[in-house]
């Protein structure tokens, strides 16, 4: 049985299901950090399938883009994962409710 | 091959993915997320897709996961800072979002028939997905999208810094 464009996109979108299951359930705030580039990495699988079937290299240059804003989110979520654990001691993203109105 | 090469390469992906959202321990899921990342490394060739396979282990699983090792490891966690669970409410939500999403994809693959891989596109092309390819679309046609991304890096650059730098007080 041929391997089609249907395989790749069930699969990426079972893996964008489970990274957006992590960043709704878990409450440790690395875990939804990396639930996060679960589901930029099920979005790249979308794009490079769709490229390949399409004969068309953007999906390949989106892929890329995708990686370079994945890498300036994970940054700036570190950085603020570091701030907050030095000020409140725990990474539960729940006590994280000063702006509840 | 291509068929066992492709299901082998799925399982390691998605065991991987569930890994990341089941374990514990951050460095744990870090791991399984290095393992789903290379998984997808391997199908992005099946695909086609040397360039971009090649940056996927070196940028993703190298710099990103490095990144995310050194900082679970600089904090230093204790064990009962990890001990918090999760409640009942994200799981219904996150349910109901499952069954969405395949509602929505099934309905709409019924609209998406006609696309077939490397049959008809990516094989014909030539040098699809080599690094003279990408870098030829790269740098003609979004080459304004690609200078504006050494922004976005720059601004990153600058929030990391001013973020995580110890306040004067």
């Amino acid at each position: 049985m041929n391997i089609g464009i249907e395989h790749y996109l069930v699969l990426s979108a079972i893996l964008f299901v489970i990274g957006a299951y992590g960043v709704i359930v878990r409450k440790n705030l690395i875990i939804v950090l990396m639930s996060l580039e679960l589901m930029l990495n099920a979005a790249n699988l979308a794009f490079v399938a769709f490229s390949n079937a399409l004969g068309d290299m953007t999906g390949h240059v989106f892929m890329i883009m995708t990686i370079t804003v994945a890498a300036a989110e994970v940054a700036v979520g570190l950085a603020l994962l570091v701030s907050i654990y030095s000020h409140r001691e725990s990474l539960d993203i729940d006590i994280l409710k000063l702006l509840k109105g | 091959m291509e068929t066992v090469v492709f299901y082998v390469f799925a399982a390691l992906a998605l065991a991987g993915a569930l890994m990341v959202i089941t374990f514990k321990n951050p460095v744990h899921s870090a791991l399984s997320l290095v393992l789903t990342l290379f998984s997808t490394a391997v199908l992005f060739v099946l695909l086609l897709a040397h360039f971009v396979a090649v940056i996927q282990i070196l940028v993703y699983a190298g710099a990103i996961m490095i990144l995310f090792l050194f900082t679970v490891m600089f904090l230093n966690l204790k064990p009962d800072a990890l001990k918090f669970e999760s409640k009942h409410l994200g799981f219904k939500v996150s349910i109901l979002l499952v069954i969405l999403f395949f509602v929505g994809y099934f309905a709409s693959l019924g609209f998406k028939k006609g696309l077939y891989l490397s049959n008809t596109g990516a094989s014909d092309v030539e040098g699809f997905g080599t690094v003279q390819g990408v870098g030829m679309s790269l740098f003609t046609d979004y080459l304004l999208p690609f200078e504006l991304t050494s922004i976005l890096i720059l601004v990153a650059i600058i929030g990391v810094v001013v973020i995580a730098k110890k306040r004067a007080n």
